[in-house]
């Protein structure tokens, strides 16, 4: 690689944050250097500056972000002292950028092709006319559906994986240098991810363009970057060509992020015949107006199992759970709850059927109410189901922070705002507790964390099982935390129930058709994973059977 | 397309059952007069003979519905029954005072929309400037006049004994001014109500454009290296048309309705100032018939105006 | 010239103006305790001229006998004195010939205490009404909002004509007339912001673990919902006052001879086209606390809405 020409160096990148009228640094003195031609995978947790770098590339700092140091020098030209005119003549032409959210990013009011050939006719590379053909072919390399007419729709038309590989063939319309690739596949299905990555690579070699790959995935970096830089907090921890760095990391803080899928929970003695499930889910059908997001839904959840229920979106997992909280109550089927029927509506049962389940939140931030301290937030349940209050109250609370280690001298009297996001999931664990329940919903309560912080969740949930006998249902997306928590998975696909059965038989062939899909789905920590899988579908294996999945 | 115009019709629709209800509110509301319409007609020195006569006649002792169907009939044909306090025909003295109001809210119109959608472009252009600073802040201040203070203010600069021009409108009644004539008489009402629309217009257009620059699609067009003119006029502006177009829509309906103080203030012959002339007569189906056409511009405007945002949002036009 | 002159005084004006703001947020910062000043330090000079203002005039309307140096409603001159023709009647005197200073200060507490009475009712109907729609939803919202829809299809000044001519004109009326009428903005702002908290999370877990209505509303949503309803009760004061003003200058509003600015600027209009700035001076007491009110209401849209930019 390094026989090439140098196309980006940065040296000594300085970037600070606004944050209540005072500046903060945000990246700390970053070192990068880009060959042409060369793909580096930026990986690192949130708030470890990634993106910030990434667009400082392009000489650009978003509002309340400001450049404040170093170099940055894009194919001899100083990107710092350049004026405002130069740089806008270099993005979009010779250094584009293409985001997570398509569809946010995509403007809604013009159509795609016309957004296509904006760049190349304002900066005069292309005529119009040009633009477009241009813009069909892309497409086609893109392996979009119908190249011809794809164009011609506006963004709210497409779906998000078509339109994450549209907004590809865009920053590629002026055959940029360089490419930022900015976390492009975080907001898609594992399923559609795969198009995406493997789309995004191709064209990428094809053109030989250089790129700066951000992502917090390492798996998915793993297929993307010839080299990876791993940052923490604004400052490098280390840097490596990708073979070396996966399998040889150097430093502790990359090694513990390598660890993190490690945890695994031990396999539990099958329940035995006859005993009554907590919760018990029984044919039930349920949606919104007249259509059915759920068909006959049927599996039970024991004392101290945890099942997970896994989908991509739109599966129904989150309405399972609003059926068996009672906020949607089911057209068919009921909910029984250790072998007694529940009433459908929440608002039918009683203050002691409320308090044997209860939830925890995907978003911590709209899940505790931001103006209650933590005392209240806290406490409340307690005080409503067990009646505590004054001194026994205070007690309850504090010896429910210690639970979840967070030092009640220390937390009791803080907002919600006052906390990290792992911090306020703890709480969100904390006020579940707080009810004394024999069943927690947990929706999807680690995808919004980082991997290390959710690992603490996963680890404080399990405890926090074995210790009050709890009964889980665990919603989520994500396989790898499926493997690492779940007794039971019960694998969910447009409203029907596909497979389920114990961990250990659904992680072994043979699979339904989708679950096989999913699970070949998830990246690995293999560099030749992606090469593999592709070969393998094109051979007819590994899922290929389910055709166009999350298109 | 098709579903656009059953969206359009279900407007109209609406539009049309409320001015249905308003009718009843107007209505009712005199029928909740207290004291007696007859009475109120002829004066404390009637008969009760009189009175009784006048009650058959005018429908009075007919049930509520008959007598609302009545009166609406007559209104959809065109008439507003006569005044109380002068018997003249009420569409009469409506009719000639509702074109005069329309001139004017043209004449501020065609100065302040164009005025306030540049104006709060270029605020956005240049937030935090200087600019727009003052901009804003000018604007926020004309906002909170009373529309009196504004018109006495321009009398008082532009108006009296060396002033360039007239500080009362009430010329426009005793002779049929030719264009440029009303140009010039009409001027310092026109001048007041700009004043107090564009401050608003520009206010939000600038507010509309300015909520849109965070969004990540703005990000993206500053990434492809567009000029700051091209990203607000290209990327925004499409995007910012609905809460404008509504804003707009308002104005135009506040120049239409909300004239009765500048009328006041320049003696103006509109309908503003014959409904606060009947007002203090309590020369009720004067008054009914000035807020029933009042509330009928109201409503269309409204109506126009949700049409258009509904046909400038991409979303909704073309389905997937 | 005379512009000239009239934009040096204008500017002048600005720059004491902003100098007071200025002094005024110096001088609060210092005297407030840590919480309260941190936040007043980032209010704009315009928005701190505002604050200094609005306590004025507060302080004007609760002291009006004590400052005033003639009565409210008393004949003590001749008619239509110029401001400084005498001595003793600083402001000058009206068309009665009463003191125009003397009025002025009484006009604050009536008008300014009318309207915030107005204020505060339409705001208790109005926000109770949208946050009951916003939270039990179903059919009361659907009653409330189509009701609302077809209430302000009527622009309001029209509509309060009308309601005006029917009940008669008289302060409570008057009072009650503009409350209903301003109370359809305050609902519909109420239920859009309850109705955004309402799909919150944490609401969704008070409603899972059995809270009632009364602690639904008063512990998880009115807490969120204070920042903008406060901000949307100061463009409502100035609307409401706005309008008082508007329908006690067509004649139709506060009665004389209760003080009033909008009144006054009626009785005095005559004088303008004798260069006479005396119904100038109501008018500008009035725009003085709508800017005033508005400066500061913008700036905590300002500090809500979280644009730094």
């Amino acid at each position: 690689m390094s026989d090439k020409e140098v196309l980006l160096t940065i040296r000594d990148l300085r970037i600070e944050g606004r944050a209540d009228e005072e500046w903060l640094e945000i990246v700390k003195g970053v070192d990068l250097t880009l060959h042409k031609g060369e793909v580096l995978g930026l990986i690192g947790e949130s708030g470890a500056g990634k993106s910030t770098i990434g667009l400082a590339a392009m000489g650009f700092a978003r509002d309340g972000c400001r450049i404040s140091g170093g170099t940055i020098d894009f194919d001899g030209i100083d990107l710092r002292s350049a004026s405002e005119a130069k740089r806008r003549g270099l993005r979009g032409k010779r250094i584009a950028y293409v985001a997570q959210s398509a569809a946010a990013s995509f403007n809604p009011a013009h159509k795609l092709i016309d957004q296509y050939s904006e760049a190349p006719v304002q900066h005069g590379v292309m005529s119009r006319g040009e633009a477009n053909n241009d813009a069909v072919e892309l497409y086609g390399k893109m392996q979009l559906p119908n190249p011809d007419e794809i164009g011609f729709r506006y963004p709210h038309q497409v779906s998000g994986g078509q339109l994450q590989r549209a907004m590809t063939a865009m920053a590629m319309a002026c055959r940029p240098d360089l490419i930022i690739f900015d976390e492009p596949t975080t907001a898609l299905d594992v399923t559609t991810q795969i198009e995406v990555l493997s789309a995004i690579r191709d064209i990428v070699e094809q053109f030989d363009t250089a790129a700066i790959y951000i992502t917090h995935d390492l798996a998915v970096v793993a297929q993307m970057a010839d080299k990876i830089k791993v940052l923490l907090k604004g400052e490098e921890v280390e840097e490596a060509d990708t073979r070396t760095m996966l399998n040889a990391p150097t430093q502790d803080y990359t090694k513990s992020l390598w660890a993190v899928r490690s945890h695994a929970r031990p396999e539990q003695p099958p329940i035995e015949a006859g005993t009554t499930p907590v919760v018990s889910v029984k044919g039930v059908t349920a949606g919104y107006g007249t259509l059915d997001v759920l068909k006959n839904i049927n599996f039970d959840i024991h004392a101290r199992r945890t099942v997970a229920v896994v989908g991509e979106s739109g599966s129904g997992k989150s309405t399972t759970a609003r059926v068996i909280t009672g906020l949607l109550p089911p057209r068919e089927g009921e909910i029984q709850f250790n072998g007694q029927t529940l009433p459908a509506d929440y608002r039918n049962r009683t203050k002691d059927q409320l308090r044997q389940a209860q939830m925890i939140y995907q978003m911590a931030d709209t899940a505790l109410n931001p103006k209650q301290k933590l005392r209240e937030l806290i406490g409340r349940p307690a005080q409503m189901y067990l009646g505590l209050n004054g001194k026994a109250l205070e007690e309850r609370v504090r010896n429910l922070l210690d639970l979840i280690e967070l030092e009640p001298d220390d937390y009791i009297d803080r907002l919600p705002s006052e906390l990290s996001g792992g911090q306020k999931q703890r709480i969100g664990i904390a006020r579940a507790l707080a009810a004394e329940p024999q069943f927690i919903i947990c929706d999807e309560v680690t995808s919004a964390l980082d991997q290390l912080v959710a690992e603490g969740i996963l680890k404080l949930l399990d405890k926090l099982q074995a210790e009050f006998d709890l009964a889980y249902m665990f919603i989520t997306h994500d396989l790898a935390t499926v493997k690492s928590i779940a007794d039971e998975v019960v694998v969910m696909k447009e409203g029907v129930v596909v497979e389920q059965g114990p961990k250990s038989e659904m992680f072994q062939p043979p699979h339904d058709p989708y679950t096989e899909l999913l699970l070949s789905s998830v990246p690995e920590m293999d560099p030749d994973w992606l090469d593999k899988l592709l070969e393998e579908r094109a051979a007819g294996g590994a899922g290929a059977a389910v055709e166009g999945a999350g298109n | 397309m098709s579903h656009i115009l059953t969206m359009i019709a279900q407007r109209l629709a609406l539009g049309l059952v409320t001015l249905f209800v308003v009718s009843l509110i107007i209505f009712l509301g005199t029928e909740l007069l207290p004291g007696d319409f007859a009475q109120e007609i002829l004066g404390q020195s009637a008969t009760p003979e009189t009175v009784a006569a006048l009650r058959e006649q005018l429908g009075l002792n007919d049930p509520m519905h008959i007598r609302y169907l009545g009166w609406l009939t007559d209104i959809v044909q065109g008439d507003f029954g006569e005044s109380l306090a002068n018997g003249q025909s009420v569409a009469g003295l409506i009719g000639g005072r509702l074109v005069r109001t329309l001139q004017l809210a043209s004449y501020a119109a065609a100065i302040a929309v164009p005025l306030s959608l540049v104006l709060g472009i270029l605020a956005a252009l240049f937030r935090n400037s200087f600019f727009d600073r003052f901009a804003n802040a000018s604007a926020l201040s004309s906002i909170s006049f009373p529309e009196f203070f504004v018109a006495y203010i321009l009398i008082f600069l532009l108006a009296g004994a060396n002033g360039a021009f007239p500080s009362t409108a009430i010329n426009i009644s005793r002779g049929d001014p030719n264009f440029t004539e009303y140009l010039h008489v009409a001027f310092l009402p026109a001048l007041t109500l700009t004043l107090v629309v564009t401050a608003h217009m520009m206010r939000m257009t600038r507010a509309a454009i300015i909520n849109l620059l965070s969004s990540p699609y703005i990000e993206m067009a500053r990434l492809k290296g567009m000029s700051p003119m091209r990203i607000i006029v290209k990327h925004a502006l499409p995007n910012a048309l609905a809460p404008i177009i509504n804003v707009v829509a308002l104005n135009l309906a506040y120049l239409i309705t909300g004239v009765v103080v500048v009328e006041v203030v320049f003696v103006y012959p509109g309908l503003g100032q014959l409904m606060v002339d009947s007002v203090a007569a309590r020369d009720m189906p004067v008054v009914q018939g000035v807020a029933l056409i009042f509330a009928g511009a109201y409503v269309l405007l409204n109506l126009t105006a949700d049409v258009l945002a509904t046909l400038s949002n991409p979303r909704l036009v073309h389905r997937r | 010239m005379g512009f000239l002159t009239g934009l040096l005084w204008l500017a002048a004006a600005i720059i004491a103006a902003m100098a007071a703001g200025w002094l005024f947020r110096t001088a609060a910062v210092a005297v407030t305790p840590r919480g309260v000043s941190k936040e007043l330090k980032t209010a704009p000079l315009t928005a701190s001229f505002g604050m200094l203002m609005i306590i004025i005039y507060i302080l004007v309307a609760f002291l009006a006998p004590v400052i005033a140096p003639f009565s409210e409603t008393e004949v003590v001159g001749p008619e239509f004195m110029f401001p400084g023709d005498d001595p003793a009647f600083v402001l000058g005197t009206d068309n009665l010939g009463r003191d125009m200073l003397s009025r002025m200060i009484y006009a604050a507490r009536n008008t300014v205490g009318i309207a915030f009475v107005t204020t505060a009712l339409a705001f208790i109907i109005g926000s109770v009404l949208g946050l009951l729609a916003a939270i039990v939803g179903g059919w009361l919202d659907q009653l409330l909002s189509r009701t609302v829809d077809v209430l302000m299809a009527i622009p309001a000044l029209i509509f309060a004509l009308l309601l005006l001519t029917i009940v008669g004109t008289s302060i409570i009326n008057m009072i009650l007339v503009i409350a209903v009428i301003d109370s359809t903005r305050v609902f519909r702002l109420a239920r859009a912001v309850a109705m955004n908290i309402v799909v919150m999370d944490y609401v969704e877990a008070a409603k899972l673990r059995g809270e009632g209505l009364w602690r639904l509303i008063t512990r998880e949503i009115l807490p969120n919902a204070m920042a903008p309803l406060v901000a949307e009760f100061g463009l409502r004061f100035c609307f409401v006052f706005l309008t008082i003003s508007a329908l006690s200058f067509l004649g139709l509003g506060i009665q004389p001879p209760t003080a009033d600015w909008g009144a006054m600027v009626k009785d005095t209009a005559t004088m303008i086209t004798f260069g006479n700035v005396t119904p100038l001076l109501p008018a500008a007491a009035i725009a003085l606390l709508t800017v005033s009110v508005n400066f500061v209401v913008d700036w905590q849209l300002h500090r809500a809405s979280g644009l730094k930019e």
